[in-house]
Protein backbone atom coordinates (compact mmCIF):
# COMPACT_ATOMS: atom_id res chain seq x y z
CA UNK A 1 0.00 0.00 0.00
CA UNK A 2 1.42 3.33 -0.97
CA UNK A 3 1.33 6.74 0.58
CA UNK A 4 -0.76 8.00 -2.30
CA UNK A 5 -3.67 5.83 -1.26
CA UNK A 6 -4.21 7.96 1.81
CA UNK A 7 -5.10 10.92 -0.31
CA UNK A 8 -7.86 9.02 -2.07
CA UNK A 9 -9.95 9.34 1.04
CA UNK A 10 -9.74 12.99 2.09
CA UNK A 11 -11.97 14.60 4.69
CA UNK A 12 -15.26 16.33 3.76
CA UNK A 13 -13.71 19.79 3.41
CA UNK A 14 -10.86 18.55 1.23
CA UNK A 15 -13.32 16.59 -0.87
CA UNK A 16 -15.34 19.72 -1.65
CA UNK A 17 -12.22 21.68 -2.60
CA UNK A 18 -10.89 18.82 -4.68
CA UNK A 19 -14.19 18.56 -6.59
CA UNK A 20 -13.98 22.25 -7.50
CA UNK A 21 -10.33 21.97 -8.54
CA UNK A 22 -11.16 18.81 -10.47
CA UNK A 23 -13.79 20.66 -12.46
CA UNK A 24 -11.42 23.58 -13.16
CA UNK A 25 -8.61 21.28 -14.27
CA UNK A 26 -10.86 19.24 -16.52
CA UNK A 27 -12.23 22.42 -18.10
CA UNK A 28 -8.68 23.76 -18.59
CA UNK A 29 -7.48 20.54 -20.23
CA UNK A 30 -10.53 20.45 -22.53
CA UNK A 31 -10.15 24.14 -23.50
CA UNK A 32 -6.41 23.77 -24.11
CA UNK A 33 -6.83 20.67 -26.27
CA UNK A 34 -9.70 22.32 -28.15
CA UNK A 35 -7.64 25.44 -28.81
CA UNK A 36 -4.71 23.31 -29.98
CA UNK A 37 -6.87 21.34 -32.39
CA UNK A 38 -8.54 24.55 -33.62
CA UNK A 39 -5.21 26.39 -34.03
CA UNK A 40 -3.63 23.55 -35.95
CA UNK A 41 -6.55 23.65 -38.36
CA UNK A 42 -5.98 27.32 -39.31
CA UNK A 43 -4.38 28.23 -42.62
CA UNK A 44 -0.85 29.64 -42.43
CA UNK A 45 1.67 31.19 -44.77
CA UNK A 46 5.30 30.12 -44.70
CA UNK A 47 8.24 32.54 -44.61
CA UNK A 48 8.54 32.49 -48.39
CA UNK A 49 4.89 33.32 -48.87
CA UNK A 50 3.59 29.86 -49.73
CA UNK A 51 0.15 29.12 -48.39
CA UNK A 52 -0.21 26.17 -46.06
CA UNK A 53 -3.66 25.08 -45.20
CA UNK A 54 -4.08 23.93 -41.62
CA UNK A 55 -3.35 20.52 -40.24
CA UNK A 56 -6.76 18.96 -40.17
CA UNK A 57 -8.08 19.73 -43.62
CA UNK A 58 -4.75 20.11 -45.38
CA UNK A 59 -3.17 16.94 -44.26
CA UNK A 60 -5.85 15.03 -46.13
CA UNK A 61 -6.61 12.11 -43.90
CA UNK A 62 -8.60 10.65 -46.78
CA UNK A 63 -5.33 9.75 -48.48
CA UNK A 64 -5.21 6.80 -46.11
CA UNK A 65 -8.57 5.59 -47.39
CA UNK A 66 -8.25 6.62 -51.02
CA UNK A 67 -8.84 3.47 -53.09
CA UNK A 68 -5.99 4.37 -55.47
CA UNK A 69 -3.29 4.94 -52.89
CA UNK A 70 -4.43 3.42 -49.63
CA UNK A 71 -3.42 -0.18 -50.28
CA UNK A 72 0.12 0.67 -51.27
CA UNK A 73 0.41 3.25 -48.54
CA UNK A 74 -0.70 1.01 -45.68
CA UNK A 75 1.39 -1.80 -47.08
CA UNK A 76 4.38 0.53 -47.04
CA UNK A 77 3.79 1.79 -43.51
CA UNK A 78 2.66 -1.37 -41.78
CA UNK A 79 4.44 -4.10 -43.70
CA UNK A 80 7.66 -2.52 -44.93
CA UNK A 81 8.01 -0.01 -42.10
CA UNK A 82 6.67 -1.77 -39.03
CA UNK A 83 7.14 -5.47 -39.77
CA UNK A 84 10.13 -5.62 -42.12
CA UNK A 85 11.84 -2.60 -40.58
CA UNK A 86 11.16 -2.09 -36.91
CA UNK A 87 9.96 -5.51 -35.77
CA UNK A 88 12.52 -7.49 -37.79
CA UNK A 89 15.41 -5.48 -36.36
CA UNK A 90 13.96 -5.56 -32.84
CA UNK A 91 13.22 -9.29 -32.94
CA UNK A 92 16.66 -10.35 -34.09
CA UNK A 93 18.31 -7.89 -31.71
CA UNK A 94 16.22 -9.24 -28.82
CA UNK A 95 17.26 -12.85 -29.46
CA UNK A 96 20.92 -11.87 -29.79
CA UNK A 97 20.69 -9.66 -26.69
CA UNK A 98 19.38 -12.58 -24.61
CA UNK A 99 22.22 -14.86 -25.79
CA UNK A 100 24.80 -12.13 -25.22
CA UNK A 101 23.26 -11.41 -21.84
CA UNK A 102 23.93 -14.98 -20.68
CA UNK A 103 27.48 -14.82 -22.01
CA UNK A 104 28.18 -11.44 -20.39
CA UNK A 105 26.77 -12.65 -17.07
CA UNK A 106 28.93 -15.76 -17.30
CA UNK A 107 32.01 -13.66 -18.04
CA UNK A 108 31.39 -11.24 -15.21
CA UNK A 109 31.01 -14.08 -12.71
CA UNK A 110 34.02 -16.00 -13.96
CA UNK A 111 36.38 -17.31 -11.31
CA UNK A 112 39.53 -16.19 -13.09
CA UNK A 113 40.30 -12.50 -12.80
CA UNK A 114 41.80 -12.44 -16.28
CA UNK A 115 38.36 -13.22 -17.71
CA UNK A 116 36.30 -11.27 -15.19
CA UNK A 117 38.14 -7.94 -15.28
CA UNK A 118 38.32 -7.46 -19.07
CA UNK A 119 34.67 -8.46 -19.42
CA UNK A 120 33.71 -5.98 -16.70
CA UNK A 121 35.64 -3.16 -18.39
CA UNK A 122 34.10 -3.93 -21.78
CA UNK A 123 30.63 -4.09 -20.24
CA UNK A 124 31.03 -0.75 -18.50
CA UNK A 125 32.22 0.68 -21.80
CA UNK A 126 29.19 -0.65 -23.68
CA UNK A 127 26.73 0.44 -21.02
CA UNK A 128 28.17 3.92 -20.72
CA UNK A 129 27.99 4.96 -24.34
CA UNK A 130 24.99 5.85 -26.48
CA UNK A 131 23.53 3.16 -28.74
CA UNK A 132 23.50 5.62 -31.61
CA UNK A 133 27.28 6.09 -31.39
CA UNK A 134 27.75 2.33 -31.50
CA UNK A 135 25.43 2.03 -34.51
CA UNK A 136 27.30 4.73 -36.40
CA UNK A 137 30.67 3.24 -35.74
CA UNK A 138 29.76 -0.35 -36.50
CA UNK A 139 28.45 0.99 -39.80
CA UNK A 140 31.47 3.14 -40.60
CA UNK A 141 34.17 1.10 -38.91
CA UNK A 142 33.22 -2.34 -40.13
CA UNK A 143 31.76 -1.00 -43.40
CA UNK A 144 28.54 -2.95 -43.02
CA UNK A 145 25.03 -1.95 -44.00
CA UNK A 146 22.57 -0.20 -41.73
CA UNK A 147 20.71 -3.39 -40.77
CA UNK A 148 23.63 -5.33 -39.22
CA UNK A 149 24.79 -2.14 -37.54
CA UNK A 150 21.40 -1.47 -35.97
CA UNK A 151 20.90 -5.07 -34.87
CA UNK A 152 24.48 -5.38 -33.59
CA UNK A 153 24.45 -2.17 -31.59
CA UNK A 154 21.05 -2.87 -30.03
CA UNK A 155 22.04 -6.47 -29.23
CA UNK A 156 25.33 -5.50 -27.58
CA UNK A 157 23.89 -2.64 -25.57
CA UNK A 158 20.82 -4.50 -24.34
CA UNK A 159 22.83 -7.68 -23.89
CA UNK A 160 25.05 -5.78 -21.48
CA UNK A 161 22.05 -4.59 -19.49
CA UNK A 162 20.37 -8.02 -19.46
CA UNK A 163 23.69 -9.54 -18.40
CA UNK A 164 23.84 -7.19 -15.42
CA UNK A 165 20.26 -8.08 -14.51
CA UNK A 166 21.06 -11.80 -14.66
CA UNK A 167 24.18 -11.32 -12.59
CA UNK A 168 22.31 -9.46 -9.88
CA UNK A 169 19.65 -12.18 -10.02
CA UNK A 170 22.25 -14.87 -9.43
CA UNK A 171 23.85 -12.79 -6.68
CA UNK A 172 20.49 -12.60 -4.91
CA UNK A 173 20.12 -16.39 -4.84
CA UNK A 174 20.80 -18.16 -1.57
CA UNK A 175 24.34 -19.51 -1.51
CA UNK A 176 23.01 -22.92 -0.60
CA UNK A 177 21.68 -23.39 -4.10
CA UNK A 178 25.13 -23.44 -5.65
CA UNK A 179 26.64 -25.31 -2.71
CA UNK A 180 23.99 -28.02 -2.90
CA UNK A 181 24.41 -28.53 -6.62
CA UNK A 182 28.20 -28.65 -6.30
CA UNK A 183 27.89 -31.15 -3.49
CA UNK A 184 25.71 -33.29 -5.75
CA UNK A 185 28.68 -33.54 -8.08
CA UNK A 186 27.65 -31.04 -10.73
CA UNK A 187 30.37 -29.05 -12.41
CA UNK A 188 30.48 -25.28 -12.11
CA UNK A 189 29.06 -24.86 -15.62
CA UNK A 190 26.22 -27.25 -14.84
CA UNK A 191 25.52 -25.32 -11.66
CA UNK A 192 25.43 -22.04 -13.54
CA UNK A 193 23.23 -23.22 -16.39
CA UNK A 194 20.96 -25.74 -14.64
CA UNK A 195 20.60 -24.24 -11.18
CA UNK A 196 21.49 -20.57 -11.02
CA UNK A 197 20.54 -19.06 -14.39
CA UNK A 198 17.03 -20.58 -14.54
CA UNK A 199 16.20 -19.18 -11.10
CA UNK A 200 17.80 -15.80 -11.81
CA UNK A 201 16.07 -15.60 -15.18
CA UNK A 202 12.72 -16.36 -13.62
CA UNK A 203 13.25 -13.77 -10.94
CA UNK A 204 14.48 -11.11 -13.35
CA UNK A 205 11.93 -11.82 -16.10
CA UNK A 206 9.93 -8.62 -15.60
CA UNK A 207 13.11 -6.51 -15.79
CA UNK A 208 14.27 -8.36 -18.89
CA UNK A 209 10.93 -8.00 -20.64
CA UNK A 210 10.83 -4.30 -19.78
CA UNK A 211 14.31 -3.99 -21.28
CA UNK A 212 13.11 -5.68 -24.46
CA UNK A 213 10.32 -3.11 -24.71
CA UNK A 214 12.97 -0.40 -24.41
CA UNK A 215 14.88 -2.19 -27.18
CA UNK A 216 11.86 -1.96 -29.45
CA UNK A 217 11.57 1.74 -28.72
CA UNK A 218 15.27 2.22 -29.40
CA UNK A 219 14.94 0.83 -32.92
CA UNK A 220 13.63 4.27 -33.86
CA UNK A 221 17.24 5.46 -33.51
CA UNK A 222 17.78 3.62 -36.78
CA UNK A 223 15.97 6.57 -38.37
CA UNK A 224 19.17 8.56 -37.95
CA UNK A 225 21.40 6.00 -39.66
CA UNK A 226 18.86 5.85 -42.52
CA UNK A 227 17.70 2.30 -41.88
CA UNK A 228 14.17 2.01 -43.31
CA UNK A 229 12.22 1.48 -40.09
CA UNK A 230 8.76 2.83 -39.36
CA UNK A 231 9.61 6.52 -38.95
CA UNK A 232 11.97 6.55 -41.95
CA UNK A 233 9.42 4.70 -44.08
CA UNK A 234 6.70 7.14 -43.12
CA UNK A 235 8.84 10.15 -44.09
CA UNK A 236 9.70 8.48 -47.39
CA UNK A 237 6.01 7.84 -48.01
CA UNK A 238 5.23 11.45 -47.13
CA UNK A 239 7.77 12.70 -49.65
CA UNK A 240 6.36 10.36 -52.24
CA UNK A 241 2.71 11.14 -51.70
CA UNK A 242 2.77 14.89 -51.37
CA UNK A 243 4.13 18.16 -50.14
CA UNK A 244 4.82 19.28 -46.57
CA UNK A 245 1.12 19.45 -45.88
CA UNK A 246 0.97 15.71 -45.64
CA UNK A 247 3.59 15.51 -42.95
CA UNK A 248 1.08 15.80 -40.12
CA UNK A 249 -1.12 12.94 -41.12
CA UNK A 250 1.92 10.76 -41.68
CA UNK A 251 3.44 11.88 -38.41
CA UNK A 252 0.29 11.18 -36.43
CA UNK A 253 -0.27 7.80 -38.06
CA UNK A 254 3.32 6.87 -37.20
CA UNK A 255 2.79 8.05 -33.64
CA UNK A 256 -0.40 6.02 -33.30
CA UNK A 257 1.27 2.86 -34.66
CA UNK A 258 4.18 3.27 -32.25
CA UNK A 259 1.84 3.89 -29.32
CA UNK A 260 -0.28 0.87 -30.21
CA UNK A 261 2.73 -1.47 -30.38
CA UNK A 262 4.53 -0.05 -27.34
CA UNK A 263 1.49 0.21 -25.10
CA UNK A 264 0.57 -3.40 -25.91
CA UNK A 265 4.07 -4.59 -25.12
CA UNK A 266 4.42 -2.63 -21.91
CA UNK A 267 0.99 -3.89 -20.86
CA UNK A 268 2.26 -7.45 -21.38
CA UNK A 269 5.39 -6.59 -19.38
CA UNK A 270 3.29 -5.21 -16.55
CA UNK A 271 1.02 -8.26 -16.58
CA UNK A 272 4.05 -10.48 -16.38
CA UNK A 273 5.44 -8.52 -13.45
CA UNK A 274 2.13 -8.57 -11.59
CA UNK A 275 1.41 -12.24 -12.16
CA UNK A 276 4.75 -13.17 -10.78
CA UNK A 277 4.97 -10.85 -7.80
CA UNK A 278 4.52 -12.81 -4.61
CA UNK A 279 5.47 -16.03 -6.35
CA UNK A 280 9.04 -15.28 -7.27
CA UNK A 281 11.72 -16.63 -5.02
CA UNK A 282 13.20 -13.20 -4.49
CA UNK A 283 9.98 -11.26 -4.24
CA UNK A 284 9.01 -12.92 -1.02
CA UNK A 285 12.44 -12.60 0.49
CA UNK A 286 12.68 -8.97 -0.49
CA UNK A 287 9.28 -8.41 1.05
CA UNK A 288 10.57 -9.86 4.29
CA UNK A 289 13.62 -7.69 4.32
CA UNK A 290 12.02 -4.36 3.58
CA UNK A 291 9.39 -4.69 6.26
CA UNK A 292 10.83 -4.78 9.72
CA UNK A 293 7.77 -6.51 11.14
CA UNK A 294 8.00 -9.58 8.93
CA UNK A 295 7.81 -12.82 10.85
CA UNK A 296 11.09 -14.60 11.44
CA UNK A 297 11.07 -18.34 10.88
CA UNK A 298 10.85 -20.49 14.02
CA UNK A 299 14.25 -21.60 15.37
CA UNK A 300 13.99 -25.08 13.98
CA UNK A 301 13.77 -23.77 10.47
CA UNK A 302 16.71 -21.42 10.45
CA UNK A 303 18.93 -22.22 7.53
CA UNK A 304 16.11 -23.81 5.56
CA UNK A 305 14.70 -21.37 3.10
CA UNK A 306 11.13 -22.59 3.12
CA UNK A 307 10.09 -19.90 0.69
CA UNK A 308 11.73 -22.01 -1.99
CA UNK A 309 9.43 -24.91 -1.16
CA UNK A 310 6.34 -22.82 -1.42
CA UNK A 311 6.58 -21.97 -5.10
CA UNK A 312 3.24 -22.68 -6.66
CA UNK A 313 1.67 -23.75 -3.39
CA UNK A 314 -0.99 -21.80 -1.57
CA UNK A 315 0.24 -19.90 1.45
CA UNK A 316 -0.09 -21.69 4.72
CA UNK A 317 0.95 -25.06 3.35
CA UNK A 318 4.55 -24.46 4.19
CA UNK A 319 3.94 -23.90 7.84
CA UNK A 320 5.13 -20.34 7.52
CA UNK A 321 2.78 -17.42 7.57
CA UNK A 322 2.79 -15.10 4.62
CA UNK A 323 4.84 -12.02 5.42
CA UNK A 324 2.82 -8.85 5.51
CA UNK A 325 4.03 -7.08 2.42
CA UNK A 326 1.18 -4.64 2.70
CA UNK A 327 -0.28 -5.66 -0.65
CA UNK B 1 43.08 8.63 -31.69
CA UNK B 2 45.23 10.99 -33.74
CA UNK B 3 42.12 12.42 -35.37
CA UNK B 4 40.74 13.36 -31.95
CA UNK B 5 44.01 14.89 -30.75
CA UNK B 6 44.45 17.02 -33.87
CA UNK B 7 40.81 18.16 -33.69
CA UNK B 8 40.67 18.44 -29.93
CA UNK B 9 39.09 21.91 -29.90
CA UNK B 10 36.28 20.74 -32.16
CA UNK B 11 35.67 17.64 -30.04
CA UNK B 12 35.64 19.76 -26.87
CA UNK B 13 33.06 22.04 -28.47
CA UNK B 14 30.86 19.02 -29.14
CA UNK B 15 31.43 17.80 -25.59
CA UNK B 16 30.37 21.24 -24.32
CA UNK B 17 27.16 21.03 -26.33
CA UNK B 18 26.47 17.56 -24.92
CA UNK B 19 27.03 18.91 -21.40
CA UNK B 20 24.70 21.85 -22.05
CA UNK B 21 22.05 19.47 -23.40
CA UNK B 22 22.46 17.37 -20.26
CA UNK B 23 22.24 20.37 -17.90
CA UNK B 24 19.34 22.21 -19.54
CA UNK B 25 17.54 18.99 -20.44
CA UNK B 26 17.99 17.72 -16.89
CA UNK B 27 16.68 20.96 -15.40
CA UNK B 28 13.67 21.02 -17.71
CA UNK B 29 12.94 17.35 -17.06
CA UNK B 30 13.21 17.89 -13.30
CA UNK B 31 10.78 20.81 -13.36
CA UNK B 32 8.18 19.01 -15.50
CA UNK B 33 8.82 15.74 -13.63
CA UNK B 34 8.25 17.26 -10.19
CA UNK B 35 4.99 18.83 -11.34
CA UNK B 36 3.82 15.55 -12.88
CA UNK B 37 4.81 13.57 -9.78
CA UNK B 38 2.86 15.89 -7.49
CA UNK B 39 -0.11 15.74 -9.85
CA UNK B 40 -0.02 11.95 -9.67
CA UNK B 41 -0.16 11.81 -5.87
CA UNK B 42 -2.57 14.71 -5.43
CA UNK B 43 -6.05 14.17 -3.97
CA UNK B 44 -7.61 15.68 -7.12
CA UNK B 45 -8.81 13.05 -9.56
CA UNK B 46 -8.54 15.15 -12.72
CA UNK B 47 -4.90 15.98 -12.01
CA UNK B 48 -4.08 12.32 -11.39
CA UNK B 49 -5.71 11.23 -14.65
CA UNK B 50 -3.99 13.97 -16.66
CA UNK B 51 -0.60 13.09 -15.18
CA UNK B 52 -1.07 9.36 -15.77
CA UNK B 53 -2.14 9.94 -19.36
CA UNK B 54 0.87 12.19 -19.95
CA UNK B 55 3.26 9.65 -18.43
CA UNK B 56 1.92 6.73 -20.45
CA UNK B 57 1.82 8.73 -23.67
CA UNK B 58 5.35 10.11 -23.47
CA UNK B 59 6.95 6.96 -22.05
CA UNK B 60 5.70 4.91 -24.97
CA UNK B 61 6.77 7.36 -27.65
CA UNK B 62 10.28 6.80 -29.02
CA UNK B 63 12.67 9.69 -28.40
CA UNK B 64 13.34 10.04 -32.12
CA UNK B 65 9.65 10.67 -32.69
CA UNK B 66 9.61 13.43 -30.04
CA UNK B 67 12.60 15.05 -31.73
CA UNK B 68 10.92 14.62 -35.11
CA UNK B 69 7.78 16.38 -33.89
CA UNK B 70 9.61 19.34 -32.36
CA UNK B 71 12.35 19.88 -34.94
CA UNK B 72 10.72 18.81 -38.20
CA UNK B 73 6.93 18.92 -37.83
CA UNK B 74 6.40 22.05 -35.69
CA UNK B 75 8.36 24.44 -37.97
CA UNK B 76 5.93 23.61 -40.78
CA UNK B 77 3.21 24.94 -38.48
CA UNK B 78 5.33 28.02 -37.76
CA UNK B 79 5.64 26.87 -34.18
CA UNK B 80 9.29 26.02 -34.72
CA UNK B 81 12.23 26.83 -32.46
CA UNK B 82 16.00 26.70 -33.15
CA UNK B 83 17.43 23.18 -33.23
CA UNK B 84 19.33 23.49 -29.97
CA UNK B 85 16.29 24.79 -28.06
CA UNK B 86 14.19 22.14 -29.77
CA UNK B 87 16.61 19.44 -28.64
CA UNK B 88 16.43 20.71 -25.06
CA UNK B 89 12.62 20.72 -25.16
CA UNK B 90 12.52 17.22 -26.66
CA UNK B 91 14.95 15.83 -24.07
CA UNK B 92 13.08 17.55 -21.21
CA UNK B 93 9.71 16.25 -22.33
CA UNK B 94 11.01 12.73 -22.97
CA UNK B 95 12.86 12.47 -19.64
CA UNK B 96 10.18 14.07 -17.46
CA UNK B 97 7.95 10.96 -17.02
CA UNK B 98 10.97 8.95 -15.91
CA UNK B 99 11.83 11.63 -13.33
CA UNK B 100 8.21 11.66 -12.20
CA UNK B 101 8.11 7.87 -11.85
CA UNK B 102 11.35 7.86 -9.86
CA UNK B 103 9.99 10.54 -7.52
CA UNK B 104 6.72 8.69 -7.15
CA UNK B 105 8.44 5.41 -6.32
CA UNK B 106 10.36 7.24 -3.58
CA UNK B 107 7.16 8.75 -2.22
CA UNK B 108 5.48 5.33 -2.29
CA UNK B 109 8.41 3.96 -0.33
CA UNK B 110 7.59 6.14 2.67
CA UNK B 111 5.49 4.14 5.13
CA UNK B 112 1.82 5.04 5.05
CA UNK B 113 1.83 5.60 8.80
CA UNK B 114 3.97 8.70 8.31
CA UNK B 115 1.28 10.37 6.22
CA UNK B 116 -1.47 9.15 8.55
CA UNK B 117 0.34 10.55 11.56
CA UNK B 118 0.81 13.88 9.81
CA UNK B 119 -2.88 13.98 8.90
CA UNK B 120 -3.92 13.12 12.43
CA UNK B 121 -1.80 16.01 13.70
CA UNK B 122 -3.87 18.30 11.51
CA UNK B 123 -1.41 18.98 8.69
CA UNK B 124 -3.04 19.50 5.30
CA UNK B 125 -2.02 17.82 2.01
CA UNK B 126 0.77 20.20 1.02
CA UNK B 127 2.16 20.35 4.56
CA UNK B 128 2.12 16.55 4.74
CA UNK B 129 3.91 16.25 1.40
CA UNK B 130 6.50 18.98 1.88
CA UNK B 131 7.43 18.56 5.54
CA UNK B 132 6.87 14.85 6.16
CA UNK B 133 6.90 12.79 2.97
CA UNK B 134 9.34 14.61 0.70
CA UNK B 135 12.32 14.85 3.09
CA UNK B 136 12.13 11.09 3.58
CA UNK B 137 11.41 10.30 -0.06
CA UNK B 138 14.17 12.48 -1.54
CA UNK B 139 16.89 10.46 0.15
CA UNK B 140 15.69 7.25 -1.47
CA UNK B 141 15.05 8.91 -4.81
CA UNK B 142 18.57 10.16 -5.54
CA UNK B 143 20.04 6.92 -6.98
CA UNK B 144 17.18 6.23 -9.43
CA UNK B 145 17.19 9.91 -10.41
CA UNK B 146 20.90 9.74 -11.19
CA UNK B 147 20.21 6.68 -13.34
CA UNK B 148 17.62 8.72 -15.23
CA UNK B 149 20.21 11.44 -15.82
CA UNK B 150 22.75 8.88 -17.04
CA UNK B 151 20.16 7.73 -19.57
CA UNK B 152 19.57 11.38 -20.48
CA UNK B 153 23.29 11.83 -21.18
CA UNK B 154 23.21 8.95 -23.60
CA UNK B 155 19.90 10.05 -25.11
CA UNK B 156 21.34 13.47 -25.90
CA UNK B 157 23.18 11.71 -28.75
CA UNK B 158 19.90 11.56 -30.67
CA UNK B 159 20.17 15.34 -31.13
CA UNK B 160 23.01 14.66 -33.58
CA UNK B 161 20.42 13.43 -36.07
CA UNK B 162 18.54 16.72 -35.84
CA UNK B 163 21.06 19.42 -36.73
CA UNK B 164 22.62 19.81 -33.27
CA UNK B 165 26.43 19.60 -33.31
CA UNK B 166 27.21 17.59 -30.20
CA UNK B 167 29.68 14.76 -29.56
CA UNK B 168 28.16 12.17 -31.89
CA UNK B 169 27.70 14.69 -34.70
CA UNK B 170 31.34 15.73 -34.26
CA UNK B 171 32.43 12.10 -34.32
CA UNK B 172 30.42 11.54 -37.51
CA UNK B 173 32.25 14.41 -39.22
CA UNK B 174 35.65 13.20 -37.97
CA UNK B 175 34.90 9.62 -39.03
CA UNK B 176 34.07 10.79 -42.52
CA UNK B 177 37.33 12.73 -42.71
CA UNK B 178 39.48 9.95 -41.25
CA UNK B 179 38.10 6.73 -42.66
CA UNK B 180 41.12 4.75 -41.47
CA UNK B 181 40.76 5.59 -37.76
CA UNK B 182 37.10 4.88 -37.13
CA UNK B 183 37.52 2.41 -34.27
CA UNK B 184 40.01 4.57 -32.29
CA UNK B 185 37.61 7.46 -32.85
CA UNK B 186 34.76 5.41 -31.40
CA UNK B 187 36.80 4.64 -28.31
CA UNK B 188 37.88 8.26 -27.93
CA UNK B 189 34.36 9.67 -28.25
CA UNK B 190 32.89 6.98 -25.99
CA UNK B 191 35.46 7.95 -23.34
CA UNK B 192 33.97 11.45 -23.29
CA UNK B 193 30.58 9.93 -22.47
CA UNK B 194 32.15 7.71 -19.84
CA UNK B 195 33.65 10.85 -18.25
CA UNK B 196 30.06 11.89 -17.51
CA UNK B 197 28.33 8.57 -16.88
CA UNK B 198 30.84 6.65 -14.73
CA UNK B 199 31.25 9.35 -12.02
CA UNK B 200 27.46 9.75 -11.92
CA UNK B 201 27.10 5.99 -11.51
CA UNK B 202 29.67 5.94 -8.72
CA UNK B 203 27.85 8.77 -6.92
CA UNK B 204 24.57 6.86 -7.28
CA UNK B 205 26.14 3.70 -5.85
CA UNK B 206 27.66 5.63 -2.95
CA UNK B 207 24.38 7.31 -2.04
CA UNK B 208 22.54 4.00 -2.37
CA UNK B 209 24.90 2.38 0.14
CA UNK B 210 24.56 5.34 2.49
CA UNK B 211 20.77 5.28 2.33
CA UNK B 212 20.78 1.53 2.89
CA UNK B 213 22.75 2.08 6.11
CA UNK B 214 20.45 4.85 7.27
CA UNK B 215 17.36 2.72 6.80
Amino acid sequence: MSASVLYDAPGPKTRRTSNIISAIVTAAVVILLGWFIFALGQPRTTANGAELVGLWDASRWDIFFDPDDAGELWEGLLWRGLVLGTLRAAGLAAVLALILGFLFALGRMARHAWIRIPVTIVLEFFRGMPVLLMMLFIMLGLSVGAYPAVVGALAIYNGAIIGEALRSGVAALPRGQAEASLSLGMTRMQTRFLIEFPQAFRQMLPIIVAQLVVLLKDTSLAYIVAYPELLRTSTTMKDYYGSGNYSFSFFFVTLVIYLAVNLTLSWIARRLARNRSGQAVGARRRGNKSRGAAPTPPPGQIGVDTSLLSIGQPDGMTGRSRPDTGK
Amino acid sequence: MEAIISNFGYVLEGFGTTLLLLIYGGLGASIIGVVVAFMRISPIGALRVTATAYTELVRNTPLTLVFFLIIIVLPVLQLGVPSFTGAIIALSVYTSPFVAEALRSGINGVPLGQAEAARSLGLNFSQTVFSIIMPQALRMVVPPLINVFIALTKNSSVASGFRVVELVAVSKVLANQNGDQVIPLLIGIALFYLVITIPLGLVAGYIERKVAVLR
